[in-house]
């Protein structure tokens, strides 16, 4: 079957110290391929810093690579001209670590949800407002919290917020940042078995980011290890986790709690 | 609406204080317009001290104070010694000239200092960025009055400019046309000077807080969205950054004002600035305080409006201000 997503030989160069142009280059990326199929997940582990975020908004289209090619849908994003990429960015959502900072404070739950139909300027007035009234329903976001500000809900709420948002345009790919990461553990389990759930009636695919490799065997069928802009593992979740080669993958999984009976999520290590 | 009466009631308690502090400073100050008139040998002592109890300068402060107060409440500011008329009308057409060129100034400088500022955030680091800085940064370090100087000579030199004044010789018999082409000719010089001293504190603020909101991930998601990076720009990233701004809006009429005073003197202008001088000068104690009041006056309406557009502009400012 052909990946929904193929990232080849991804590069990102940053200019290191303080003039650019100076001549050094900083590799955020270094080399990176994966591939996610349709409807599949994929887990990126890694420490913080290893690069993981930049490649997440390379793929949205968010940031242009140094070099490399991103396939999606047998399109490569990387090499489009800044007008098609904006028509590429609405099928590839992100959902950001900090719920807190990824909603305007300024706007209430109702107008976050229905922010996407304006940028787009899809429906009428009536139709965006049942539209966001079904989505915000559809990560259990009571009816009431509709015409609550961003900053009068709960971290969990605020995170179901952001689902909401990112399925408003209905994209095939949607990519975790740290997602869960800033939840608590029971917040975390009820969140992932919505995706869980998400993925399964919408058919959606996942690149799940992280850096706690628990978190990733719950969700994903394929783990990908990364450590200082490369990705130094990877395979199916559980080939990974009985017998890892890499030193980065033998240290991320003895930094993650053995299992969590509260969280749901029982993983032997 | 509560925290719109809040604030106009605060504004009002200021002006108060305000007069009040002028008023004490002003006669504490030793000396008043009478006394070089003591000196003049050819005026009789009893004459000054009549002329003393007339203007009621023989009476206790408190008293005078109370008085005064009872006379504004009237709609009068007092009586100008110097001029020898009322403070109320010879202050009017001042403060009309003045507002003149603080309004049109602060107007120009946020016209400019918005685009530049975003156009400046949007490109942070690069080429385009640092020239604007070391423009702002060479700007930033020039006095005011060196700028109004410098102006002046180019405008003697190039004889473009009148180089002070309000309107020509002749104004009254001038075509509507070149009575406005007269007047915007006569405003230009001090407007560029305030418009230059003001812009660079506005475009350094205006750059700062848009860059720090450019970096938030609710921005990085509406572009994920599809939004056109100039509407993310313009519309999204500024509304975000607007709170900090619409305070400096505010806090810029009242450098513009005080810039403004200091501008109309080097430049002729006659506005509330070179009267308020000559005032002081005279110890024409009623015209200080009349101007002095005015401009505050000027300066707390500017933040009234700023107030009243923060809470237009910030829905969170109406929640809290009716929750309370």
């Amino acid at each position: 079957m052909q990946p929904l997503l193929r990232v080849e030989n991804l590069v990102k160069h940053y200019a290191a110290g303080r003039s650019a142009g100076s001549g050094e280059k900083l590799a955020a990326l270094d080399g990176v391929s994966l591939s996610i199929p349709p409807q599949g997940t994929l887990a990126l582990v890694g420490e913080s810093g290893s690069g993981k975020s930049t490649l997440a908004l390379c793929i949205a289209c968010l940031e242009h690579p140094s070099s490399g090619s991103i396939w999606f849908e047998g399109v490569d994003v990387a090499a489009l001209d800044e007008n098609k990429r904006r028509n590429v960015r609405p099928q590839i959502q992100l959902v950001f670590q900090d719920p807190a900072s990824s909603l305007n404070p300024r706007w209430t739950a109702l107008e976050i949800v229905s922010e996407p139909f304006s940028v787009q300027r899809r429906f009428t007035n009536q139709e965006r407002a049942e539209k966001s009234y079904a989505l915000l329903e559809r990560v259990g976001l009571p009816r009431k919290m509709a015409h609550r500000r961003a900053t009068e809900l709960s971290g969990g709420q605020k995170q179901r917020l952001a689902i909401a948002r990112t399925l408003a345009l209905e994209p095939k790919l949607i990519i975790l940042d740290e997602a869960l990461s800033a939840l608590d553990c029971s917040v975390q389990a009820q969140i992932s078995n919505l995706l869980l759930e998400l993925q399964a009636s919408l058919g959606l695919t996942y690149l799940f980011i992280t850096h706690d490799f628990a978190m990733a065997a719950h969700l994903a069928d394929q783990i990908a290890v990364m450590d200082r802009g490369r990705i130094v593992e990877s395979g199916p979740t559980n080939e990974i986790l009985s017998s890892p080669n890499h030193e980065a993958t033998r240290s991320l999984i003895a930094a993650t709690p053995p299992y969590t009976e509260t969280s749901g999520m029982r993983v032997n290590l | 609406m509560r925290y719109l009466l809040r604030r106009t009631f605060h504004a009002v308690f200021l002006l108060f204080g305000v007069s009040l502090l002028t008023f004490l400073f002003s006669s504490l100050t030793p000396g008043n317009y009478f006394d070089e008139m003591r000196l003049n040998p050819q005026i009789a002592p009893e004459t000054v001290a009549a002329l003393r109890a007339q203007y009621q300068l023989d009476r206790p402060l408190p008293v005078r104070y109370v008085h005064w107060l009872n006379a504004v409440a009237h709609g009068e500011l007092g009586f100008s010694f110097a001029y020898n008329s009322p403070v109320g009308p010879l202050l009017w057409v001042r403060a009309r000239n003045t507002l003149l060129l603080t309004v049109t100034a602060t107007l120009l400088a946020w016209m400019l200092a918005l685009p530049l500022g975003v156009w400046s955030a949007s490109r942070l680091g690069r080429a385009p960025d640092r020239v604007l800085s070391g423009a702002t940064a060479t700007l930033l370090v020039i006095p005011d009055l060196v700028l109004a100087l410098g102006l002046l000579i180019f405008a003697v030199r190039t004889g473009w400019f009148p180089t002070g004044g309000l309107v020509s010789v002749g104004f009254e018999s001038f075509s509507p046309l070149h009575k406005l082409r007269d007047l915007a000719l006569h405003m230009t010089l001090p407007v560029i000077t305030l418009v230059l001293s003001a812009l660079p504190t506005l475009v350094r603020h205006v750059r700062a807080s848009v860059a720090e909101v450019l970096e938030a991930p609710f921005l990085k998601a509406a572009l994920g969205h599809g939004l056109p990076h100039r509407k993310l720009l313009y519309s999204y990233a500024l509304r975000a950054a607007a709170n900090p701004l619409i305070s400096l809006f505010g806090f810029s009429i009242g450098t513009l004002l005080s810039g403004s005073l200091l501008i109309e003197v080097v430049m002729s202008w006659p506005g509330l600035g070179p009267l308020l001088l000559e005032a002081i000068l005279a110890r024409d104690l009623y015209v200080v305080v009349g101007a002095v009041l005015l401009s505050m006056l000027f300066l707390v309406a500017g933040n009234l409006v700023a107030d009243a557009l923060l809470y237009w502009a910030d829905p969170r400012i109406r929640t809290t201000a009716s929750a309370k």
